[in-house]
């Protein structure tokens, strides 16, 4: 809800807390809407927006909401109006399923194609679309090396030096006076960083999960947490566990 | 025998009673009587009057006389059904039942079809039905949603409802009245006999057994069975302290023992699993005759809990420890004991498991209450006052959930395609849906068809369609398989198995190991591994998550980290209530309470006050760096929940600041920086501004949209309407993998169509349930000039229980956030960080 709310009222300046990091010596900024901002290179990422997944479950028979793409776009304009980047890099998992960007409305084509003006757009292929984009601005490729880092979809085992990736949709869960609360988070050890899911209705996996197990130096790793209008730094020691 | 049984029953009958040295009852032969003169009859009658045998006879004598059916005959169909709202009662009645049957030579065959019967069974069921079938509503949803349904329930006679008072109040009713709804059109000359405790409304019990023409109320004739023995109840005496606060009765354990050694079988409720768990460890710490306790819940795995009860029907057992899922009517042999330990929250259902014990009319019940607090002796007393006076409070039979209704619609469509006129006209039969508008229903059907949305972009994937008949079809087979796994109304939480395993040399996990049962996933979500808890009468230590299992090995140890669950699941009854508040209010009646818990209203006395009946008690007081307003409106925990929560957003206007709640189902502390009671004498703002119940507008409603509670009530609404399917063709397995966030589907509906017919179905629900804001209004009601303020320098008696719970309930929406400021603090107060990174900008 706090995206929700906060990306349709927020001014493009203001109020909002983010967090500075450093990955492989490159500094970023973790948005509470989401994306991570280089200010080096005016590089914006953002991870797993799984656009149409309302109308990938319609089409198994599950009719959720046919709102979530509309939404997460809206949370898309406020974050690249915020930081005017010259490159957003939209790292995998774009479109729910192989048929989503084919299918996407036509409105929604335009909301993107706005958002692209003047700005490189780079669509980095996921699992959940692996075949690239159709009808959209920008290049699809399935790993980009760009200023000092690499963008890919999912985490690489063997390389993670400077390695910015999603998939995993990393959340923490902090315990405080016998209250659980738990958010999407970016996480990083200062040699790579995973990014919190984007979409809307996308849910979190806890970074203590096993499938998060050997991608991080944990004595180093941080969740930054996605809080309504600021970003919560929490070392993973300190997290539930 | 008079004769005027004689000629009501065949001769075998007449031969079994008189072999057995019995004779019929009056109300079975007037029960038999009434149906044979073709009316429906609602039989209300205590345990053990021989209420089944009642409800079966008319089918019985019927089946005798039609006589056996030739091998090589046409197809005949179902005669009677049985429905019950518990799987472990329609396969219990059917061992009774058949016991008579053969020792009668009667050419009936009984079977029960539940969720457990095999898929070979079922399917023969189908080509070679029974006479007599025994069932679930869900089941009967999957029955009248098939193919054959019209071939199968064509000669239906009778349907027998069982514990009709209990099914009926809840969306399983819901269901089975429209079930009930299309067996009446399948077999127009169906009669419905139902069978049910006392209850305050039987007219509506009565309305609800048969079909319901437009404009007008029906009414199912009404047998009642007065009498029955009096209980034996008392209130357990012991020489321990009763505690302040808390659930478990831990203090009492060594004299439920005495009393287990000193009966034959005993049966001991309680109301939550943690609770059964704990009182069942504590039991056996103690047991040093080792006699034979067993554990039965809903959650342990089936074959365990088919054990127990057959344990408990062969009388291996001495004592089982249960919670709800045995609570109705089960017959157990011989009990003669039934210990109660907790508050029972209703007078009906303490009657009700009191009935367990002593299966026979004319014997009374033993029954032992064990309070585990303070307020709780209160509650044991008022309850027992009821029992003896026959006090009712079973709840209301609501109006028919849209959901439900969605989910029947999609049913009906796959049994064959419907014209949604002819439907509509079926479903206003059923008492609950009476009211059923047509512009209303056609929103279910295009819910059912499209999800309902104004914005039309999932016409091309429609699960049901309208033929150019215009009669509405599935799309595909693959939605009548979606339907069949997701049918009916009970919606758990997402769980995990938990499987028992062991570490080898290495000190890896091995494989394989015994299933143990059941537990919430958030439950899990809140352990780390190595963390010990309760399951299955087992201390287990938390190995980890794999795919669907929840990994556990033996502890060795005796002191488990138990779950919180903060009190029962039941809210306190509002008879109840009344009386715990009359009882406070009036020294005569607390003349039979304990000595300790006298004392500790007496010490309330002196330091602030007792409330009067009608009086609402507001304390405050200092404690710690915080200050704390408690609340005794004794309305149940739902209640003042909500009240918590509009009482926090109303103080946080005023600015004071308020930090949190905590609800009992006796009181309401809540706690903020600023000092309340300083605020309310000043009059900034009056105790009666705070109280109004304008309360109930606005600021309902815009918590209502936020509320933690209302995305719980979504969740359930939108599985059972067909909207989030629980478990996927193909999929079945990796449930957890498919399920999508209810929460965050929720969020994007609410913002982009907030009249959406599930999001009113959600706040319906949520009114009449989980915020019990009926209760909350009366409430404010009945306070209003009544407020009395005591401003303490410190906690009162009557305080601690309340307070003693803080720390044990969660907090949701501004507060989280308020949570993470300080735990983000405190990274910054500990140490440097060993990277660049630090919060804010």
């Amino acid at each position: 809800m706090h995206r929700l709310l906060h990306a349709t009222s927020a001014p493009a300046t203001g109020a909002f807390f983010q967090a500075r990091t450093m990955v492989n010596g490159i500094a970023g900024i973790c948005d509470p809407l989401g994306g991570l901002f280089l200010p080096d290179t005016r590089t914006l990422v953002v991870s797993d927006l799984h656009l149409e997944k309302g109308s990938a479950f319609a089409r198994r028979g599950m009719m959720l909401p046919p709102y979530d793409t509309l939404a997460t776009l809206r949370i898309l304009e406020a974050i690249i109006l915020r930081h005017d980047p010259a490159t957003v890099i939209s790292l995998g998992d774009n479109f729910h399923d192989r048929r989503g960007s084919a299918a996407m409305p036509d409105s929604f084509r335009q909301m993107i194609a706005a958002m692209a003006r003047g700005r490189d757009w780079i669509w980095i292929n996921g699992n959940h679309d692996p075949d690239g984009t159709s009808g959209l601005p920008g290049a699809s490729m399935d790993e980009l090396r760009h200023a000092g880092l690499v963008f890919r979809h999912e985490p690489s085992m063997v390389d993670g030096l400077g390695e910015i990736a999603g998939h995993l949709h990393p959340s923490a869960t902090v315990k405080r006076r016998e209250r659980f609360i738990r958010r999407a988070c970016f996480a990083t050890d200062g040699s790579r960083l995973l990014m919190p899911a984007f979409g809307v209705t996308t849910g979190g996996l806890d970074l203590r999960h096993r499938a998060m197990g050997g991608l991080f130096e944990r004595e180093r790793l941080v969740a930054h947490m996605l809080g309504r209008d600021r970003i919560y730094s929490v070392r993973f020691a300190n997290l539930l566990g | 025998m008079p004769e005027s049984d004689a000629l009501t029953l065949p001769a075998p009958f007449l031969r079994w009673f008189a072999e057995k040295g019995w004779r019929p009852r009056a109300h079975q032969l007037e029960l038999l009587s009434r149906a044979e003169g073709g009316e429906s009859t609602l039989l209300i009658a205590p345990t053990g009057a021989g209420k089944t045998l009642a409800g079966f006879l008319p089918s019985l004598v019927d089946l005798t006389r039609r006589g056996k059916i030739p091998p090589g005959s046409a197809f005949v169909g179902i005669h009677t059904l049985y429905i019950s709202p518990l799987k472990a009662l329609a396969v219990d009645i059917e061992r009774n039942l058949t016991k008579p049957v053969s020792e009668m030579g009667l050419p009936v065959r009984i079977e029960n079809r539940t969720g457990d019967t095999p898929q070979g069974k079922r399917q023969r069921q189908k080509l070679n039905p029974p006479d007599l079938l025994l069932t679930t509503p869900e089941q009967l949803a999957l029955l009248i949603a098939d193919g054959e349904a019209e071939r199968f329930f064509k000669v239906l006679r009778y349907v027998v409802l069982d514990e009709l008072h209990s099914l009926v109040t809840s969306k399983r009713g819901h269901l089975l009245a429209l079930g009930l709804a299309r067996l009446r059109r399948l077999a127009p000359g169906l009669q419905t006999i139902g069978l049910s405790a006392t209850v305050a409304e039987p007219m509506e019990l009565q309305r609800w057994l048969v079909g319901q023409p437009p404009g007008e109320r029906n009414h199912a004739g009404l047998i009642t069975v007065s009498g029955g023995a009096k209980p034996e109840i008392s209130i357990l005496r012991g020489e321990n302290h009763v505690p302040w606060a808390g659930h478990s009765a831990r203090y009492a354990i060594p004299d439920v023992y005495a009393a287990i050694k000193q009966h034959g079988t005993t049966l001991l409720f309680v109301n939550t699993r943690s609770q059964a768990e704990m009182l069942f460890q504590e039991l056996w710490t103690i047991n040093d005759d080792n006699l034979p306790i067993a554990l039965h819940h809903g959650s342990l795995d089936v074959a365990q809990r088919r054990k127990v009860e057959a344990a408990m029907a062969e009388n291996r057992l001495r004592a089982v420890v249960a919670t709800s899922t045995l609570d109705l009517g089960i017959d157990w042999g011989d009990v003669d004991l039934v210990v109660h330990v907790g508050a029972p929250k209703g007078a009906s259902r303490l009657a009700q498991r009191i009935g367990r014990a002593n299966h026979r009319m004319d014997e009374p019940s033993r029954a032992i209450l064990v309070p585990a607090n303070r307020f709780e002796v209160m509650e044991c007393q008022a309850a027992l006052d009821a029992n003896y006076i026959g006090a009712q409070d079973t709840p209301p039979v609501g109006r028919g959930a849209l959901d439900v209704l969605a989910q029947h619609v999609l049913g009906m469509a796959c049994a064959r395609p419907f014209d949604a006129v002819e439907l509509h006209d079926e479903i206003t039969t059923a008492a609950p849906y009476a009211d059923l508008s047509w512009e209303t229903f056609e929103r279910v059907v295009d819910l059912v068809a499209t999800g309902g949305y104004a914005l039309r972009t999932y016409e091309r994937y429609a699960r049901i369609r309208k033929t150019k008949e215009g009669l509405w079809r599935v799309s595909n087979p693959m939605v009548a398989q979606q339907y069949r796994l997701n049918v009916g109304t009970i919606v758990e939480s997402p769980m995990l198995n938990v499987r028992m395993v062991k570490r080898n040399a290495r000190g890896s996990l091995g494989r394989g190991g015994m299933p143990l049962g059941k537990v919430e996933e958030y439950f899990l979500e809140m352990l780390s591994p190595g963390d010990t808890f309760l399951f299955s009468g087992k201390v287990l230590r938390f190995e980890g998550i794999r795919e669907n299992e929840c990994l556990v090995s033996q502890a060795f140890s005796f002191d488990p980290k138990v779950p919180s669950y903060a009190g029962g699941k039941f809210p306190l009854s509002t008879y109840l209530a009344a009386q715990v508040r009359q009882m406070l209010a009036d020294p005569t009646r607390r003349a039979a309470l304990p000595d300790q818990v006298r004392d500790w209203l007496v010490l309330q006395g002196d330091i602030s006050m007792l409330p009067r009946e009608d009086e609402l008690l507001i304390e405050t007081f200092p404690r710690g760096s915080r200050h704390y307003m408690v609340s005794y409106a004794f309305e149940g925990r739902l209640a003042h929940q909500t009240l918590g929560m509009l009482l926090t957003r109303r103080l946080d206007r005023a600015g004071l600041k308020p930090l949190g709640f905590v609800a009992t189902d006796y009181s309401l502390a809540v706690w903020a920086l600023d000092d309340l009671g300083a605020a309310f004498r000043e009059r900034a703002p009056s105790l009666a501004q705070l109280f109004d119940e304008d309360m109930l507008g606005d600021d309902l409603e815009a918590w209502l949209n936020e509320s933690f509670l209302l995305k719980r009530t979504f969740r359930t609404c939108a599985v059972i309407a067909g909207l989030i399917d629980q478990r996927h063709p193909g999929k079945e397995k990796t449930g957890r993998q498919v399920t999508v966030s209810a929460d965050l589907i929720y969020d994007v509906l609410r913002m982009h169509e907030p009249d959406h017919i599930l999001l009113e179905a959600t706040r319906n629900d949520a009114a009449a349930g989980l915020l019990d804001i009926g209760r909350l209004g009366s409430m404010l009601k009945r306070i209003k000039g009544h407020i009395t303020h005591r401003q303490l320098d410190r906690i009162s008696p009557l305080a601690v229980p309340v307070m003693l719970e803080i720390g044990r309930e969660s907090v949701h929406g501004e507060a989280q956030d308020f949570l993470l400021t300080e735990a983000a603090a405190d990274e910054l107060i500990n140490e440097a960080m060993g990277i660049g990174h630090g919060a804010g900008e």
